[in-house]
């Protein structure tokens, strides 16, 4: 299928993100049935590429990515990232949370330099300065959150994420809160942020378009437990043709292996 | 925020027009019951400008003022951290909750014989009341504060590696800053109650001795309206003042306006 961009080749060199044989059971109180959550998951990501996990609500996908960035302890199985085992968060690798990540306490600068205040003041400054630049803030370096639109938060949200200059970034469901046409704008915005930064990117969403929109691979979840039901790659240039034949191809696929009909109401 | 012109001739007019019907109201009560006892509001206005006067009437609002003041501070001083801590570390707090939980619905009054053998009758038993008045509502808020704190802002502080001093620094002391400032207004009111207690019994000066002595000394009850109206006015500033920190900029977004 069509072009494929640079960086997106999952083929070569090693992954950065090996998943191998994962699995999570939440034992539950005395009595009660253990939860198996995750069932053998083995799942690579390549240095650069940008990966979504989709799958239906409560199969297991943020608790994948908590165990991955070292927020949530595994059952059984390995997680080997840049080559380590994970042990916990690692500023190399900045989590994107849903929403409320931004510290509503710190002007939007502030925040976004919040990850690098350990550094000159020079280079915090230029820094700051860069990716206010990146995400469309300026004029806003000096607005607090609280006056800002969800939107707008989450950009703050992605640039403080970027500031310490992350290997990894680890996505939640970013754009989950905010309104389609922010979403839509938001995904443009990531695509260009991720071209220019060339970061490796994994990314949880529900929401089927905006992976197919956004990834070089789709990795498409079971419900409980969760497994890997299909990995998808969509070798599609950017920016991206949604009314292509390939898209809508790419699309269907996902939702026939989720295993919905894209007709609504009855018949 | 800004109150229309309009509004604002309300927000001023109104309030006056009602204590004027109160000491209308008050005034006739007087006469009616023809009591020789109580005073009618023109003899209390009498009594505050005799108070100012000889002097009294200073020595004793800033002799108030100075006791709450080091109390609440000392209060303050202690309360932040130590809630803050307890609210931090777990073991810390299983251990000193229950105890916390005991102290705490003891009336600053009933310590007042305490205070007395302790410190004499001396600056030191009122101060120790309105430092123990004030370091529970603090304590507690702060501890809350910290257990309630959004765990999101934790994990996104770890995420970028702070330290332990520095995720306390720079996360959980401005996460709970907001709280602790409602409970440093609570705190505050409550030690303008404990103070006039305390100076009924434990000191010679102050505004609670004043209207204990006026009783005591002549039945000069003109004198007691007046210190009460001075305690009622100075507590309406005090709250005023510490309001003023609920505007700070990085403290806003946990009140909703």
């Amino acid at each position: 299928m069509g072009l494929l961009p640079l960086g997106a080749i999952g083929t070569v060199g090693e992954p950065v993100i090996s998943v191998r044989d994962l699995g999570l059971t939440f034992v539950g109180k005395k009595g009660a049935e253990p939860i198996e959550v995750l069932r053998s998951i083995n799942l690579e990501v390549m240095a650069g590429e940008f990966v979504c996990i989709v799958g239906p609500s409560g199969c297991g996908k943020t608790t994948l990515l908590n165990i991955i960035t070292g927020f949530l302890k595994q059952s059984t199985g390995d997680v080997l990232v840049q080559g380590t085992p994970v042990k916990g968060p690692d500023p190399r690798r900045i989590f994107v949370f849903q929403d409320n990540g931004v510290f509503p306490w710190l002007t939007v600068e502030q925040n976004i330099g919040f990850g690098i205040a350990r550094r000159p003041r020079e280079e915090q400054r230029e820094t700051v300065h860069r990716y206010v630049q990146m995400v469309g803030l300026t004029g806003f370096e000096k607005a607090y959150p609280r006056e800002l639109s969800g939107g707008m938060r989450q950009r703050v949200e992605i640039a403080r994420a970027l500031a310490p200059n992350p290997e990894i970034i680890y996505m939640d469901e970013p754009f989950g809160a905010l309104d389609f046409i922010t979403r839509l704008k938001m995904r443009a915005d990531l695509t260009r942020i991720w071209q220019e930064e060339k970061k490796t990117i994994l990314f949880v969403t529900h929401d089927i378009e905006e992976s197919v929109q956004l990834a070089d691979r789709v990795v498409v979840l079971s419900s409980r437990p969760g497994t890997i039901r299909k990995q998808i790659r969509i070798d599609l240039p950017r920016p991206r043709d949604l009314d292509s034949f390939e898209y809508l191809n790419a699309r269907d696929e996902i939702f026939h292996t989720i295993g919905m009909s894209l007709k609504v109401g009855s018949g | 925020m800004g109150l229309s012109e309009d509004e604002m001739k309300k927000s001023i007019l109104l309030p006056l027009a009602v204590l004027l019907v109160l000491c209308v109201l008050w005034d006739g009560a007087v006469l009616l019951s023809k009591s020789d006892i109580f005073p009618r509001p023109y003899q209390v206005f009498l009594g505050i400008v005799e108070l100012i006067q000889h002097g009294l009437l200073l020595k004793y609002v800033v002799a108030s003022l100075f006791r709450v003041s080091v109390g609440f501070v000392l209060a303050v001083l202690v309360g932040v951290p130590l809630g803050l801590l307890l609210g931090w570390f777990r073991p810390a707090f299983l251990a000193f909750n229950p105890v916390i939980q005991l102290l705490r619905p003891i009336s600053p009054i009933a310590w007042i014989p305490i205070a007395i053998l302790w410190f004499k009758v001396d600056d030191r038993a009122p101060i120790f009341l309105i430092f123990l008045s004030s370091l529970f509502p603090i304590t507690v808020t702060a501890i809350a504060a910290v257990q309630n704190i959004q765990p999101v802002y934790v994990r996104a502080a770890q995420n970028f590696g702070v330290t332990r001093i520095d995720l306390f620094r720079r996360v959980i002391f401005p996460a709970c800053l907001p709280q602790i400032i409602t409970s440093l207004r609570i705190a505050l009111g409550i030690a303008w109650l404990v103070v006039v207690a305390a100076e009924m019994i434990a000191v010679n000066s102050g505004l609670g001795y004043l209207i204990i002595d006026a009783r005591n000394a002549g039945k000069r009850y003109d004198l007691v309206v007046a210190g009460m109206l001075m305690i009622g006015l100075i507590g309406l500033i005090l709250d005023l003042l510490i309001r003023r920190l609920e505007r700070f900029e990085e403290v806003k977004w946990g009140y909703s306006h």
